[in-house]
């Protein structure tokens, strides 16, 4: 048997299961909360939760060499990379989309000043 | 693949039947299929990762309108859905951990499960669909004008433009999903898989698993951002 | 191999190798060999770069004549054409998916690449893309320039822009899955004793460049799907009508598309990095400084897509900043130029052919590189965008850089590839041919540009026609020097003379193998004990 992979416990799964369920629901209910700015906080910070504990118990990401883990901080450093750097444009355009509101004609889409 | 003429009378390992030509060990062979599986995980990310930039600015752009077009997604089957998913994540693990351990009725059993729950998602997504084109909110081909709030008539389609997108792509995923474990599934039955030599079970469930993530992220971005108003 | 005794006398004379083990069009199509992978790539890509060069062609015929002899439409699609297949059907794969297929598994001692068969079908699905490249070309063209800005792609143009964009999307993920392969071979395969300090710079550069690849490949895909969507639908997130921004087309193309120039860039520079090695009988200079100055490149390029847009609406804050990134991939790029110099210093230089076109390398990518830098300051750039000073930038950095590495490597592993030498006397002939070419058909550009002359039109005032006559000129000349190297190569397979096992007396593990190599490369596995580039001769002299 050459071959290394870790054999996870049954009880550990079905305990992060239990979790991934209660934290859908979680979020379905902290939705319906008026949080203002911090609801679309709180959605990403329980979706970002449960997508670690996928990544990190169900795809083995823990029991894996550190080169592996490298590559998904790589990809994940790489998408905040392109979503950062958009939105460095986005936060400092002084020529568009703002104030609101809009005009709403057809053809009338991204108002300049 | 392998090489090795085999003298009369030894069998060749299980291991080393399926150890192709090019590799030393399977060890070596399984880190392979391994980071090479991640580095395709990764260019799934920043394939996901275009649209869900996308997504981020515009609703950073017209966020009432964003709150307004998300009122229009059905929570109930979208959270059902991403139970659904959950579920047939946890199925998948357990049918890797059956073939881990020569278990090949569980692993048939945890397979032929997880596909039960993966034509189910897509069964619901297909409802889905289907009332966004009843109710005119497919933008371009089906678009009824969106004459209850028709301030945001325009910016609204957007949403809905990347909401096709996004869950059409992930539906699309989940198809080749559901055809990987058929494949696999067939190789179960015939036997291929043991405690020696599992690795497209794994590297399957990776791509699955990944599949589920994309969708706990999409759940609250396109259905869970409308209530506050 | 048992079979070895069994073969007829006639075929004796030749060693078993990888082109001779078998035959027929099946032995090919369906081979999971990496050599006749490489070999499949380098037939496919110089038929897209002769496709492309047509192109240029015809549009450097047009501009004879400031009044232009084609319609603007067919002037608009023939330049568009160009970028595209030139981009993504020849430069992108041309040094990865070719040399480096080829080399690979053999610099780090493996028998193949890791995933075999998916190199095969990243062929295949290179072979599709390009087809359906074709495809829009015969039905009539692209006409929004190699870049497929929104809205005019998604809404106003009438042209075959739907089977352009699947070719490129096509293509795209058979270069994912070349990196793809790449990034696992060079983790994984490397041979007992092949340190990541003891690789050769070649594999370096890349595996940096399929770093590239698998980082920036996937959101070009994502976003020409978009835009095949928004084309079908007549709506979508870059159509300002429904309040989308036409510009956030450009960060997403240019996340991939910046990142990609250095897909076009970095593989040759590790060509260059073998050759001068070699030619100048010594040590590369700074071995760490160069391997790692390819992974700062492959980080860098990532952070400065900005400057391609500093006019079309972007931020100026955000402009400032990517100005200011692009000024930091300079110093990797520079760092790679002054180390190939200090190599050749005190070395023996020889001036065989891959040499020459190792010189015409670092001398015209130390242009292109510069007025990069030109073009990524903002006041300069706002002068300057949209005209042929960028035109010819680009030109000196693909063509100048990547063309001139690519043919460099050919002549340089042809012994290895094919068994055979090549005419020495001829190919420098074109190597020079080619060099005064490509100048005379870019450097006037750069005085166009300067000038004022806009890219992308195709007529011009007359007092422009002297240097756009020049220019034309110089591109029949270049075009002869690409045309040379064609014949005497295909000559060479069967009349030019058999090359031994290391014809350069080159260091490296590829020239430790008889040449043309076996199918699996090495017939047991190596065992390196030394680092690359251990040239001999001047370490006993000083040491």
């Amino acid at each position: 048997m050459t071959t290394h992979s870790h054999i996870p416990r049954v009880r550990t799964l079905v305990l992060v299961w239990l979790a991934l369920i209660c934290a859908t629901g979680m979020t379905t209910g902290v939705s319906y909360v008026e949080l203002g700015w911090m609801n679309i906080v709180v959605a990403l910070l329980i979706a970002v939760v449960k997508a670690s504990l996928v990544a990190w118990i169900f795809m083995g990401v823990r029991y894996t060499t550190s080169l592996t883990k490298l590559f998904v901080v790589a990809g994940l450093l790489w998408l905040g990379i392109m979503i950062l750097l958009t939105f460095s444009d986005y936060h400092t355009r002084s020529w568009m989309y703002q104030p609101q509101p809009w005009s709403h004609g057809p053809g009338n889409g991204p108002a300049t000043k | 693949m392998a090489e090795t003429v085999v003298p009369a009378g030894t069998e060749p390992a299980v291991e080393e039947v399926h150890l192709r030509h090019h590799f030393a060990t399977p060890a070596q062979q399984m880190d392979a299929a391994t980071l090479g599986m991640w580095t395709f995980l990764i260019t799934e990310v920043l394939f996901f990762g275009g649209m869900f930039a996308s997504y981020a600015v515009y609703r950073n752009m017209y966020l009432d309108a964003f709150a307004s077009t998300s009122q229009y997604m059905n929570v109930v089957l979208g959270g059902t859905n991403t139970a659904v998913l959950i579920c047939s994540s946890l199925t998948m693990v357990l049918a890797v951990r059956a073939a881990q351990l020569s278990n090949r009725r569980h692993l048939i059993l945890f397979l032929i499960l997880t596909m039960i729950f993966g034509v189910a998602f897509l069964v619901i997504k297909g409802f889905e669909y289907h009332a966004k084109w009843v109710e005119g909110l497919v933008p371009g081909l089906h678009w009824s004008g969106y004459t209850e709030h028709p301030e945001f008539a325009y910016h609204a389609q957007i949403l809905f433009f990347l909401y096709f997108c996004m869950t059409g792509m992930h539906a699309l995923h989940m198809v080749v999903g559901i055809g990987l474990l058929t494949f696999l599934l067939v190789q179960a039955y015939r036997r291929v898989f043991n405690a020696n030599y599992f690795a497209p079970v794994e590297m399957i469930g990776l791509y699955w698993h990944f599949v589920d993530i994309v969708w706990i992220f999409l759940f609250p971005l396109l259905y869970l951002i409308g209530h506050r108003r | 191999m048992a079979t070895l005794a069994q073969r007829s006398p006639e075929v004796e004379a030749e060693e078993v190798n990888y082109l001779n083990v078998e035959h027929g069009w099946k032995s090919w199509l369906l081979t999971t060999d990496h050599k006749r992978i490489a070999v499949l790539y380098i037939i496919s890509i110089t038929l897209m770069f002769f496709v492309g060069g047509l192109m240029a062609v015809l549009f450097r015929i047009n501009l004879l004549v400031p009044e232009g002899l084609f319609s603007a439409e067919t002037y608009n699609r023939l330049f568009s054409m160009h970028g595209i297949i030139m981009v993504f059907f020849f430069l992108v794969p041309s040094i990865p998916a070719t040399l480096a297929n080829f080399l690979i598994p053999i610099m780090v001692g493996a028998k193949d690449l890791a995933f075999p068969r998916i190199n095969l079908l990243s062929w295949y699905l290179y072979i599709a893309g390009a087809l359906l490249a074709i495809y829009a070309v015969v039905r009539g063209g692209v006409d929004t320039g190699w870049t497929f800005y929104a809205p005019f792609s998604t809404t106003y143009s009438n042209s075959y822009v739907l089977a352009a964009a699947f070719g490129v999307f096509t293509a795209g993920f058979s270069s994912i899955l070349t990196g793809l392969n790449f990034i696992v071979t060079v983790h994984k395969m490397r041979a007992p004793g092949m340190t990541w300090s003891r690789l050769p710079l070649f594999v370096w550069s890349n595996y940096a460049t399929g770093l590239i690849q698998v980082l920036g490949t996937p959101v070009l895909a994502i976003t020409l799907l978009l835009l095949a969507f928004e084309r079908i639908a007549h709506v979508g997130i870059f159509d300002p009508n429904i309040g989308g921004d036409p510009i956030l087309f450009q960060h997403l193309f240019w996340f991939y598309s910046h990142p990609a120039v250095y897909i076009m860039i970095l593989p040759g520079m590790g060509v260059i990095s073998e050759i001068v090695s070699c030619f100048s009988r010594k040590r590369i200079f700074g071995y760490n400084f160069v391997a790692f100055s390819s992974m700062a490149i492959a980080v860098l390029s990532f952070v400065v897509w900005g400057h391609h847009m500093f006019i079309t609406g972007e931020s100026m804050y955000t402009g400032l900043a990517f100005s200011i990134l692009s000024f930091m991939v300079a110093v990797p790029s520079a760092i790679k130029v002054f180390n190939w110099t200090a190599t050749m210093y005190k070395g023996s230089v020889s001036f065989d052919t891959p040499m020459l076109y190792a010189f015409g390398f670092i001398g015209l990518f130390t242009i292109g590189g510069l007025t990069g830098l030109h073009l990524a300051t903002l006041g300069t750039d706002i002068a300057t965008h949209g005209t042929y000073f960028v035109v010819a930038h680009f030109h000196y950095v693909m063509v100048g850089g990547m063309v001139m590495a690519f043919m460099g490597g050919m002549h340089f592993w042809w012994p290895k590839i094919t068994g055979r030498m090549y005419p020495e006397a001829w190919s420098k002939f074109a190597a020079l041919i080619v060099f005064i070419g490509f100048n005379l058909t870019f450097f006037p550009q750069f005085i166009l540009g300067y000038l004022g002359m806009p890219r992308r039109y195709h007529a011009y005032p007359p007092e422009f026609q002297a240097l756009n006559v020049l220019s034309s000129a110089g591109a029949s000349i270049l075009g002869i020097g690409y045309v040379i190297p064609m014949v005497y190569f295909i000559w060479s397979l069967k009349n030019g003379p058999r090359a031994g096992k290391n014809p350069w007396g080159a260091a490296g593990l590829e020239w430790q193998i008889q040449s043309p190599p076996t199918t699996f490369n090495f017939d047991e596995t190596p065992v390196v004990t030394e680092e690359a580039y251990n040239y001999g001769p001047l370490e006993e002299i000083v040491g």
